[in-house]
């Protein structure tokens, strides 16, 4: 019983993300097609960056609009549906435990980031165009890096849409993505960040560093990154950390 | 009809913890209720806002934890066995909890989908419901322009759709018009009729007393008496309810009470503030009576009700407060 309705949640969660395939397109792809388009494609014709700065970016924006995808797609509904709605009611009534109800709203998360990444990849690579070089690509690590961002960010959207209510919600991811992104060695590749030694340590609270430096370990392994043990490690201990705590807030919110 | 209790309430309590983002103080919402209700039984929880109807429900339906006491259903602890418990009970919450990104129709089905119901089955039976209730017409648009009568609807055929042993409605009627009120009760009747277990819990007496084999009055978390309707309207002294309302020196108006208790029939008189309440045996007449002794005191009479034997009246008599306050 706990499988099939298991499936029968999910089935629910996609068909809906589909009907709203058009505004999920826009929030996941907007912003790093947009970051591709001028770092990517203006910025080095006018020779501001140099050519192979878009072997470090393209990990970084894949990174990202998983990020983006994964977190969202799980906080954003759940904030509405858990406050102004509560139609999770319906879903919490369903024949399975509290945390069955959690997890699969962390399976949705993650096909969609999985989503957004397999659209965001091929368009970023069509955008930057050739100077690219993605020969040494590691796949086994990529698809391993994919799953445990995925997982993350989509537990991380759980514990948000379990804690936050629907007027903070906004806020909250403010205030959240904002650093997240720009301190996520997205842009930027962390061994880089020898320059500043005090950041270099700093970022690495960011979970977003990991994912960044995993796709670069994985798409462009030639080039510095961070050691592979840090990044499995960091992504396997975050996605643990986040489930835990995503589900223990899920089920004060869930159950009175 | 088997009479084995399928819900069983035991010193069943509820205390919230103080909360300080909401400045809402420690609550005891349900303190020591005990109860049984039987299959078949249609069973009113009937009580003012705020009385801990709501908590109740939301502890036979596994969406609230217990403090004390035990909550059976089916002999199993709702606490502990929350799946097995979910499979046997249809909960129809009081707001309007439809699932706003599917159509009515898919509400239903995904509904039943989540019981494991096979697909064949449950289009069969979502037809079926959809007709029953009259929602055929617009089942497959979404429900975000339903009137709050056919999303009640709605809500019921959906908590149908894994066929409960118990249906759970918390206050179905209260904002719907009084048309959409008489079409849900004809529908509960009916379902009850054909053997459906129903607990619902309403601060309407009209709806307890019409639908209801038997009736808990709550209040204050406490479960203050249980029967049938028509037993406990005859708890109430006398049965009728004259209510005077009238500005009077209070001497005056403790002498008023007095002559009035003396009144032929009439077994019991309160004073509250300006309000004269005669619990009495029967009405015709009384009036008159009470209205020419309240002339002979200067009392003056700014209003007069006349209440047959009702819910409303024990209510009022148990605890001197309106069911509406």
């Amino acid at each position: 019983m706990t499988n099939t309705t298991l499936l029968a949640l999910l089935h629910r969660d996609l068909l809906v993300a589909r009907r709203e395939l058009g505004t999920f397109i826009l929030r996941v792809a907007l912003q790093p097609l947009l970051f591709t388009f001028i770092f990517g494609f203006v910025m080095p014709r006018q020779g501001l960056v140099v050519q192979n700065y878009t072997n470090m970016l393209l990990p970084g924006i894949l990174a990202l609009s998983m990020t983006l995808s994964g977190l969202q797609a799980v906080a954003m509904p759940l904030v509405i549906e858990f406050g102004f709605t509560k139609e999770i009611e319906d879903r919490l009534l369903a024949p399975i435990g509290i945390s069955g109800v959690a997890l699969e709203k962390i399976f949705v998360g993650m096909i969609q980031a999985i989503i957004a990444g397999l659209f965001v990849l091929p368009l970023a690579w069509l955008l930057i165009g050739r100077g690219l070089d993605l020969q040494q690509t590691n796949f086994v690590l990529l698809i391993l890096v994919s799953l445990l961002t995925s997982w993350l960010f989509a537990a991380f959207g759980l514990l948000i849409g379990s804690i936050a209510d629907s007027q903070q919600v906004g806020l909250m991811l403010n205030v959240l993505l904002g650093p997240m992104i720009f301190f996520g060695c997205t842009y930027y590749p962390w061994a880089g960040l020898s320059a500043v030694p005090w950041f270099q340590i700093a970022v690495l609270i960011n979970p977003l560093v990991y994912a960044s430096e995993g796709f670069r370990a994985a798409l462009t392994p030639d080039l510095p990154h961070m050691p592979l043990w840090l990044i499995l490690g960091a992504l396997v201990g975050y996605s643990l950390f986040l489930t835990w705590a995503g589900l223990r807030f899920f089920r004060r919110r869930a159950v009175d | 009809m088997t009479r084995q209790p399928v819900i069983e309430l035991k010193e069943l309590q509820k205390v919230y913890k103080a909360n300080r983002r909401r400045q809402s103080g420690e609550v005891n919402a349900v303190n020591g209720v005990t109860l049984e209700v039987i299959s078949g039984e249609f069973f009113g929880l009937l009580g003012p806002n705020g009385a801990g109807k709501t908590t109740t429900v939301g502890i036979l339906t596994t969406r609230v934890l217990p403090t004390g006491g035990l909550a059976l259903i089916d002999g199993m602890d709702v606490a502990t066995a929350s799946s097995a418990i979910k499979q046997r009970i249809g909960v129809v919450a009081q707001a309007n909890n439809l699932d706003r990104g599917l159509t009515a129709r898919e509400n239903l089905l995904f509904h039943a989908a989540y019981f494991g119901v096979p697909k064949e089955e449950r289009e069969k039976l979502a037809n079926e419901l959809l007709k029953r209730f009259q929602l055929e017409g617009r089942a497959n648009e979404k429900t975000d322009g339903y009137s709050g009568g056919m999303a009640q609807r709605l809500k019921i055929a959906r908590a149908l759709m894994h066929r409960p042993a118990i249906l759970f409605l918390d206050e179905p009627t209260s904002g719907l018009d009084p048309q959409a009120r008489r079409t849900l009760w004809d529908l509960l009747g009916e379902l009850n009729r054909k053997g459906q277990t129903i607990f619902l819990t309403t601060h309407n007496m009209e709806e307890a007393d019409q639908l209801c084999n038997r009736v808990a009055i709550m209040d204050k978390g406490k479960v203050i008496a249980v029967d049938t309707p028509a037993v406990l309207k005859k708890q109430v002294p006398g049965g009728y309810l004259i209510e005077l309302r009238g500005r009077a020196p209070e001497a005056a108006a403790q002498e008023l009470a007095t002559k009035l208790r003396a009144l032929p029939g009439v077994v019991d008189v309160s004073v509250n503030d300006d309000l004269f309440r005669l619990y009495a045996g029967h009405a015709e007449g009384l009036l008159a009576q009470a209205m020419h002794l309240a002339g002979q005191h200067d009392v003056m009479i700014t209003s007069a009700h006349v209440a047959e034997p009702s819910l409303e009246n024990l209510f009022l008599y148990l605890t001197g407060r309106s069911l509406e306050q």
